[in-house]
Parts: structure tokens; C-alpha cells; sequence
């Protein structure tokens, strides 16, 4: 195996560590123009590559190790990055700039990064090393906390900081009596002050965590009801089966030290401006690095020296200037933010509150002396007004008059004076996560993103942590008005509502045919958008037979004659079949219907079969005979239920936790025919490896070792969408319950033809609001959302079924009206055995079919 | 110029309201639609020239700024009932034909 002589020339950089800002300094790496001149290696002591350590106690909601991944070994072979896990870089020899690993490695480099994070602060109490004491930092940790919180019943945090709370979440989720210790007066001690603090404590009491604040623990000994007694230096203790300790952390800065790298007083090792430390040809980023004097906790500061020393790497002039460690969070359900000087420690400082208790909500800001400028800001329970408040901060904007407006409640729709977003800057960073100003958004909205979902894929914005979504509607409804663009979501030229309004005036004025509505609430004759809308939503809610004399004008292309139609107007019939479970004595009847009518017969990728080439004629004599057989409509040509894709699960499968089949074809029975603002799938799988891929589907099950986890809004299609982790181990009344309100809020609330997925990511507050409405009623709407849908089911008939039975409607299915002969320009060919149509211009179509609307077409 | 032979088609309550049927004509396949609370019958050719398919006759029937249309059901061009333009492309015409209402029949020109 030769060395290319290009290879040789191309700078060697070896990064140490393969957490989130090790990964972020590789992809930023990759993604430079000049990347073809530098090698990279990348060293990681943990068994995997770079994960989601933000994310961690989302591992205990059901998310996999593979959903925590930030990267890929594909990612990095793509790339040509070398990277060795489970191998601890121990010595560096800064003179022959080689580096040297436990297991005996050598390896040289021009440049080396160190990114080596952080430790968990143990704090040095007698007993702390036994068995059942634990930390919370890496994925390890996370299955050692499970392990033993399997054999416990009782579990203590020690740390009521960010990570500390984090972690009480996550004993509370496995079932344990939990407890948190706090050295300070009162939780989060560094972001919030004392009414924040109390109002966090409260609301987390109230979700059954006992908080002990002031507690200095001086030792932990046997328990006479537990297994550990830790004994408070104030003579109180508490009794606990495990102890995870979370108290803060410390630069790891172990290697930097043994090779005379210049380290802080307090560790961390010490860097410039552009990440570089004592050695000119060593780098420290992330939680390692001390800037300043200081070591940044946080994950976004870390990114920021990532992208600083990829810089100065490459001859650019990005720096690291410190960082701003405001943040906006929800720890175990409760809103938190603290921006700037939390404490009202800058001199002369005034503050405003507001305490709202019956909500629990608690509103602080503190202004400087003049109250002029915005110096911090403490939200609990309430942090809408983040959005507004940090960038005030930040860019030190003029504050209005009474600055108290900025934190009172909206009263009578007049908004609490929060500025909007007129009043920022262009430079206002929007989305904290991407890094995404006012600017960048609104250069892509004049560069033609007029949605919030187009925005989120061409900026990246909000696709974070999310809570910048509501900003960046307003940024984009603001832009889109300057430049003259009527911001309005009338469904047509016909009606001046939305889809969502015409549903309410639907639902509220118990309107049952098309005309009605337009003679009430539109003009003119409808068209191609609004009919098939308004069709879908008539029957949404009524649930009519979609040919009566009524509602058949409205039935777009396909739902017309019950049939797909293809390109050369014949049709595609596709009976349903359950979670695709079959009958052998099924398969033989749908064979010989395939072969009697000479039909080009394959399976779907929804895993039914379907039967292509019919003619309109030949569409009730097919029909007959599978509803003969039992067969019933399979809504292939509907804006409703396709599919409910299943593995085989646990009646067969080795490895599957329920029975996914019965679930499939319980959820498909219950939702066959609900017709939606555009087609549904799902998907359930019977374990963890997911064969009936549910994460790609609008509604995803996947079993686990104690129930269902729902996922929603997945979409395979053109732009795939992994769907969301909704809810976990739900029985299975309560994983129906969950998808029949979260679908009928779909088809209440969505555009026309908008998928679940869209819905989703144009959705103000997202999967949380959604999670609001449908686990926590917040709309109070629950019962009339299910109440909607036993309606739907209840009045379910087999379209086919009842066509058939009319003579009337069965005259339309016939080409011509005044003949009996057919469509004599079809014509078909051989291909692999089966017949083909053979009316075929592709490009020339291609290219003459216009307009938006050509989406719209399912093929 | 003079006189006109008309062939009865079908009869007007065939065709449900705001919807197309299609009917062999001559040996030609023409879409006849019914609009409206007044019945008003319009004829275009059935072949839909951007899908190259006899399919017109099923697409969607309204209106855009006020000129009533049918859209085709294969990729959504829209056709003037009246004229047979094609809305999206001017240089696209559909042959159009006279068609009229005889004692609650519909009937075609010959």
C-alpha cells in the first residue's frame, strides 16, 4: 500500500477527544474550502464516536444510543477522517510533535487539539467510592444509573445544579423515589436568584423530587432502611439505595499538565484568543480550555472555539472572545431562562418582578441604574420573553420608557410590550444552537424561504433546541410583509380563510355539502384546490360517502373513480391488507384476479399489491370480485390512512418485545378510511431494530421491554424526516387515545396537502406544544378530539362495498357515456413477463407539466 | 351555414352537476361538463395534450378569476370551458364543440 506523494504534503491534525466540540471542530474542518490540505485523526477514550450529551436524559424518555449519535463512521470514511475509539492518548513529545496512546500507538502531527472535556466534581465525602455511587456524564454512566436503579428503590442526586436536576429527572423516569442535595440556599444557584430558585423548587416538589437545599454531606455510611445513610453536617440525614453525583465539573486537563502545557491556577488548560495555549502548535477547546480565566460549561461557547481554531488553522480571523452563558431550558417540564447578571451584581443595579403564583410564574429583570440598558433577566415558568430579552441584553438596545412591560402578561390581546422583532438589530442572534442572526433569516426569506419549515432547512435555525421557532415566524412574517408579499393563507381565490378556519366554520356551523359552504362563506365556483379540500374535510368530520350527489364533484383525480389513476388514464387497485398479513388463500384469489383481467400486478412499498392497467369499465367487475372475497378498499387513492407497515414482532421474531402485527392491524382497522389533509402512514415495530422502519412514518410504534413508544411526524419522501419521540411505554389505551387526538388535531389544524412532517416543523412551539395539547388537554380539547374520531370509526363503510350496491353511481364507471367501447389509444407491451403501458414521453411531459401543483399528483 | 344536425348524447341528469362525462362522437372522444344550478353544458376534446391521455372529462370543474375551467386530472393544467385555452399555455387550444340542451337531452353538433 503506497503513500500518495499529495498525502504526505497535507497537514496531519490529530484532535484528542470525540465528544460534541471534538466532532464540531472535524465537521467544521470538512466543511472549510481548504480541507484537502489537512489529515485528520481523531482519538476517543469512550467506546463510540461523538454524542448528544445535552440530550443525555432524553436516553431514559426511550431515545437509543443511535439517536444520541452526532456523527457516523460513514461520515468520517466518507470524509478520510482516521478515528480510534477506546484508545486514551497518555503522552504527547512536543518537540517531536508525536503523540503516544495506552494501547502503544505513535502518531505524528502538525497540529494537535486538545478536546479532551471535562470530569464530574466528586466531592471528597467518606463512603463515596462504594458500590451504588455513581456519575452522570457519559453513556456508560447512564447504564451503570440504570443498572443500579434496578436494584433500588430510593436514589439521591447530590448537585441541584443544570446537570444535577437533569439527572433527578431521570431517576424520577425509572421509578424512584428521588432526592436532590444541594449545597447551596436554593437549586441552580448560578442562573437564578432566590424568588427563581424557590418557584423551580416548588414546582419540582410537586412532581414528587424531595429538594434538600443547605445540605453539606460529611459522610455516607450502611442505611438501617436503605442501603446508604448520608449523614448532613447539620445532624439531619436521608436514606437512599444509590447516590449519583453531580456536582459540578473539572476541566480534564490531566494530559496538558503532565506535559508542561500552561494551566490555570484552578485547572483548565489556559488559551488565547484564537484557542491556542502555551505551545504554538497545540490547541484547547471546549470545557478543557480556560479562557480568560475561565472555563465554559456549556456546549455553545465550545462550538464557538471550535469554529475559532479552525480558523486560525486555515489563516482566517474568527476568534474566541468569550461567551455570553445566558440559557433557556426545561428541566422536568418547568420553563427556565437566565440571561446576563442573574444577581443584580453590577453596581447600582435596579430590578423589576413579577410573581404570578396561582401560574407559577416568576419574572425578573435587572436594569442598570439609569434604566436604560438590560444587564439580566430570571424567567420560571414563563420564558416567552427570552427571545426578546437576550438579544436587548446582548446588544445593549434602549429600553422602552417602563421597562416593567417587558415582563408583565399580554392583557386584552395588547401585547406586554415586548418589543417584537422590529425593534432588533440584524445582528440579534435568532437561533443560539446555529448560530443564526435576524440577518441570516431574513436574507434567506428575500432569497425566497416564505415558510417557517423552508427557513429551518435553509438556515438550520430552530432546529436545535426549538425555542427560537416563534421568533423566527415573526422575523419571516415581518420581512415578508416589508417587501409587499400579503401574508395570507386564504385557501383560494373562492374563500378568504384558511384551511384551518374553514374546518372551525365547518365543525361550528355544522356544514355538510360544498355549496353550502360557498354560498355562506365563499364566491364564484370553487376550484381544483379548494374542492378536493373542502371534500376532505366534509368527510373528516361527516364521514359521508364521498360519490353521494353532493360531495362527488369535489373528488379530486383519484378519489372520483375510487382508483389511482396513471399516466395513461387507466387505473391501480389496491385492496387492503392489514399490516400486511395475508391469507394464503388470499394471495390465490388476488392471483387470479391479476391474471383474469390481465393486470401488471406488483407489491407496494407500503407492502399490499396492487394491480395496475385497469380501465374505468373494468374497475366495479374487479371490485366484485375481491369484495366477493372479503376484500375491502385499501384508500390507495385517498388523502387518509394507507398503510400500517409491521414487522412480524413477537409471535415469531426472536427478538420482539410485543405483538407488533396485532397492533398494526388494530391501529389499521381503527383508521382506515379517516381522510386528512394529505395521506397517512404508520408503521409498528416489534423491538428496537425497527424492521417496519416506524421512525420514517407519519405515526410510528416500537415496542419496548414495558410498553409502546409513539413517535410522530416521520416522513420518508422528498425530504425525509425522522418522526419524534412523542411519549414512551404507553399501555395500549393510552397509545390509541395519544394517536387519535394527535390526528384529528392534524386534520384539524394542518394546510391542504401539508404532511405530518411539515405540520410538525411550521408548528409554533413544536413537538412541545403538541405533547401540551394532546398528554396535557392544555386546549382542553381531548375528549372532543376523541369523540371526533369513535365518530369516524364508527361510521366506517367499505367505499367499494357501497358503490357496488348503488347501479346509479356504477353507470359512471364506463369510458364512454353513450357507448360501449373503450379507450382505443391504450396500449401495452411486454416487459419481464407483464404487460406495461406504453404511452410514454417522460422528458416531454416532464418538461410540459407546470406549476406547483404538479406536487400534488400521486403517482 | 344553414342548417345544423344535433345528436343526442345522453340525457342531462346523467351528469352530475359541476362533473364531465365523455362521449364518442363521430368516432372522436369529446368531455362534455354540466355547471352550475343552471346547467350550462360546455364540450372540449377528451385527449389531454400534456399527459397524451383521453382523460379530460374527469378532471375538476370551477372557476379562476371568474372564467370557468376544468383542470386536467393528470398534471393540473386548466382549459377555458369556453375556448379550450390552456390557462398556463396560451399556444395550447383544445378543439372545442357546440353542445346544447333538447327537452332534457344533451346533444352534440354533427
Amino acid at each position: 500500500m503506497g503513500v500518495s506523494p499529495q498525502i504526505q504534503e497535507k497537514q496531519k491534525i490529530i484532535v484528542v477527544g470525540n465528544g460534541m466540540v471534538g466532532h464540531k471542530y472535524i465537521e467544521t474542518l470538512i466543511e472549510h474550502p481548504d480541507y484537502a490540505n489537512f489529515q485528520i485523526i481523531t482519538f476517543s477514550e469512550e467506546p463510540r464516536l461523538a454524542y448528544d450529551r445535552v440530550q443525555l436524559s432524553a436516553y431514559f424518555d426511550g431515545k437509543t444510543e443511535q439517536d444520541l449519535m452526532m456523527t457516523s463512521e460513514d461520515y468520517y470514511d466518507e470524509h478520510g477522517v482516521q478515528y480510534i475509539i477506546k484508545d486514551k492518548v497518555s503522552n504527547i513529545d512536543k518537540t517531536a510533535k508525536t503523540i503516544t496512546t495506552e494501547s502503544g500507538r505513535v502518531e505524528s502531527y502538525d497540529k494537535l487539539i486538545l478536546a479532551t472535556g471535562s470530569f464530574p466534581f466528586v466531592p471528597p465525602i467518606p463512603g463515596k467510592d462504594q458500590e451504588h455511587c455513581l456519575v452522570y456524564r457519559t453513556i456508560e454512566d447512564l447504564e451503570n444509573i440504570k443498572a443500579s436503579a434496578s436494584q433500588s428503590k430510593v436514589g439521591v442526586v447530590v448537585g441541584g445544579g443544570l446537570l444535577g436536576l437533569e439527572c433527578a429527572k431521570a431517576l424520577h423516569s425509572l421509578n424512584l423515589e428521588s432526592h436532590v442535595v444541594e449545597f447551596a440556599p436554593r437549586l441552580m444557584a448560578v442562573q437564578l436568584d432566590e424568588g427563581g430558585g424557590e418557584l423551580l423548587r416548588t414546582k419540582i416538589e410537586d412532581l414528587g423530587v424531595t429538594v434538600h437545599t443547605e445540605k453539606n454531606t460529611t459522610e455516607i455510611v450502611a442505611g438501617e432502611e436503605c442501603r446508604y445513610r448520608m449523614n448532613f453536617a447539620d445532624g439531619t440525614f436521608v436514606e437512599t439505595d444509590m447516590i449519583v453525583f453531580s456536582a459540578g465539573i473539572r476541566p480534564q486537563d490531566e494530559l496538558a499538565r503532565a506535559f508542561d502545557i500552561e494551566i490555570g491556577p484552578r485547572g483548565g488548560i489556559v488559551i488565547d484568543d484564537n484557542c491556542v495555549t502555551s505551545d504554538e502548535d497545540i490547541y484547547a477547546i471546549g470545557e478543557c480550555a480556560l479562557w480568560d480565566g475561565k472555563i465554559f460549561g456549556l456546549v455553545a461557547p465550545g462550538y464557538t472555539m471550535a469554529k475559532a481554531a479552525v480558523s486560525h488553522l486555515t489563516g482566517g480571523d474568527v476568534q474566541f472572545k468569550g461567551a455570553d452563558m445566558s440559557t433557556k431550558l426545561k428541566l422536568m417540564g418547568v420553563d427556565v431562562a437566565s440571561i446576563g447578571d442573574a444577581h443584580a451584581r453590577t453596581e447600582g443595579a435596579l430590578t423589576y418582578t413579577y410573581i404570578n403564583e396561582a401560574e407559577g410564574v416568576y419574572k425578573r429583570l435587572i436594569v442598570s441604574e439609569d434604566t436604560t440598558t438590560l444587564l439580566g433577566a430570571v424567567l420560571v415558568g414563563d420564558t416567552e420573553a427570552y427571545g426578546t430579552l437576550l438579544p436587548m441584553m446582548l446588544e445593549k438596545m434602549e429600553l422602552p420608557e417602563a421597562p416593567e412591560v417587558l415582563i408583565l402578561p399580554a392583557i386584552d390581546g395588547e401585547s406586554g410590550g415586548a418589543l417584537g422583532v422590529n425593534a432588533l438589530p440584524d445582528s440579534a442572534q435568532i437561533c443560539s444552537c446555529h448560530d443564526v442572526s435576524k440577518g441570516d433569516i431574513i436574507e434567506a426569506v428575500q432569497g425566497g424561504c416564505s415558510d417557517v419549515g423552508g427557513l429551518k432547512s435553509c438556515t438550520k435555525a430552530g432546529t436545535g433546541c426549538g425555542g427560537c421557532v416563534t421568533m423566527m415566524g415573526q422575523v419571516l412574517n415581518a420581512e415578508l410583509e416589508k417587501m409587499g408579499v400579503e401574508v395570507n393563507n386564504n385557501i383560494c381565490e373562492h374563500f378568504e380563510y384558511s384551511r384551518q378556519e374553514l374546518f372551525d366554520i365547518i365543525r361550528a356551523k355544522k356544514i355538510k355539502t360544498f355549496d353550502e359552504l360557498l354560498e355562506q362563506y365563499g364566491s364564484g365556483h370553487g376550484c381544483m384546490t379548494c374542492k378536493p379540500a373542502v371534500g376532505s374535510m366534509l368527510a373528516t368530520y361527516w364521514n359521508e360517502y364521498i360519490l353521494s350527489d353532493d360531495h362527488i364533484q369535489l373528488q379530486d383525480t383519484n378519489d372520483i373513480f375510487l382508483a389511482n389513476m396513471q399516466k395513461d388514464g387507466t387505473y391501480s387497485v389496491v385492496p387492503r391488507v392489514p399490516a400486511g398479513e395475508i391469507k394464503p388463500k388470499d394471495l390465490i384469489v388476488l392471483g387470479q384476479i391479476g391474471e383474469k383481467y390481465n393486470l401488471y400486478t406488483k407489491i407496494t412499498g407500503g407492502v399490499r399489491i396492487d394491480f395496475f392497467g385497469a380501465q374505468l369499465h373494468e374497475l366495479p367487475l374487479i371490485w366484485s370480485e375481491l369484495v366477493e372475497a372479503g376484500f375491502e378498499t385499501g384508500h390507495a387513492y385517498g388523502k387518509s390512512l394507507r398503510t400500517v407497515k409491521s414487522c412480524v414482532g413477537s409471535t415469531w421474531c426472536r427478538f420482539g418485545m410485543l405483538d407488533s402485527v396485532s397492533m398494526a392491524v388494530k391501529l389499521e382497522m381503527r383508521y382506515k378510511g379517516l381522510r386528512a389533509p394529505h395521506k397517512v402512514k404508520m408503521g409498528v415495530s416489534g423491538c428496537t431494530r425497527e424492521c417496519a422502519e416506524a421512525q420514517g412514518k407519519d405515526i410510528g410504534v416500537i415496542a419496548t421491554d414495558k410498553g409502546w413508544n409513539l413517535y410522530v411526524c416521520g416522513n420518508g419522501g422528498m425530504k425525509p424526516r425522522h418522526a419524534d419521540l412523542f411519549a414512551s411505554d404507553l399501555d395500549d389505551e393510552t397509545l390509541v387515545k395519544y394517536i387519535d387526538r394527535v390526528l384529528m388535531f392534524y386534520t384539524r389544524t394542518a394546510d391542504r396537502l401539508q404532511r405530518t412532517s411539515t405540520w410538525m416543523d411550521n408548528m409554533e412551539g413544536g413537538l412541545d406544544y403538541l405533547k401540551s395539547v394532546v398528554i396535557d388537554d392544555k386546549l382542553n380539547i381531548g375528549a372532543e378530539l376523541e369523540a371526533d374520531m369513535e365518530r369516524v370509526v364508527d361510521t366506517y363503510e367499505c367505499e367499494w362495498k357501497k358503490t357496488l350496491n348503488s347501479p346509479e353511481r356504477l353507470k359512471r364507471f364506463a369510458h364512454f357515456i353513450n357507448s360501449d367501447a373503450t379507450d382505443d389509444r391504450l396500449a401495452y407491451e411486454a416487459d419481464r413477463g407483464q404487460q406495461r403501458a406504453r404511452i410514454a414521453a417522460p422528458e416531454v411531459r416532464a418538461a410540459k407539466a407546470k406549476g406547483e401543483e404538479i406536487k400534488a399528483v400521486e403517482v | 351555414m344553414s342548417e345544423f344536425t344535433w345528436q343526442t348524447v345522453c340525457k342531462v341528469s346523467d351528469i352530475n352537476k359541476n362533473t364531465g362525462v365523455c362521449a364518442l362522437h363521430n368516432g372522436e372522444q369529446v368531455a362534455i361538463f354540466k355547471v352550475g344550478n343552471d346547467d350550462q353544458l360546455f364540450a372540449l376534446q377528451n385527449f389531454e395534450p400534456f399527459g397524451e391521455a383521453n382523460v379530460l372529462s374527469r378532471g375538476i370543474v370551477g372557476d379562476v378569476d371568474g372564467q370557468l375551467v376544468v383542470a386536467s386530472p393528470l398534471y393540473k393544467q386548466q382549459y377555458s370551458l369556453e375556448s379550450g385555452k390552456c390557462l398556463e399555455d396560451e399556444s395550447v387550444i383544445l378543439q372545442t364543440y357546440m353542445v346544447r340542451q333538447q327537452d332534457g337531452q344533451v346533444q352534440l353538433k354533427v
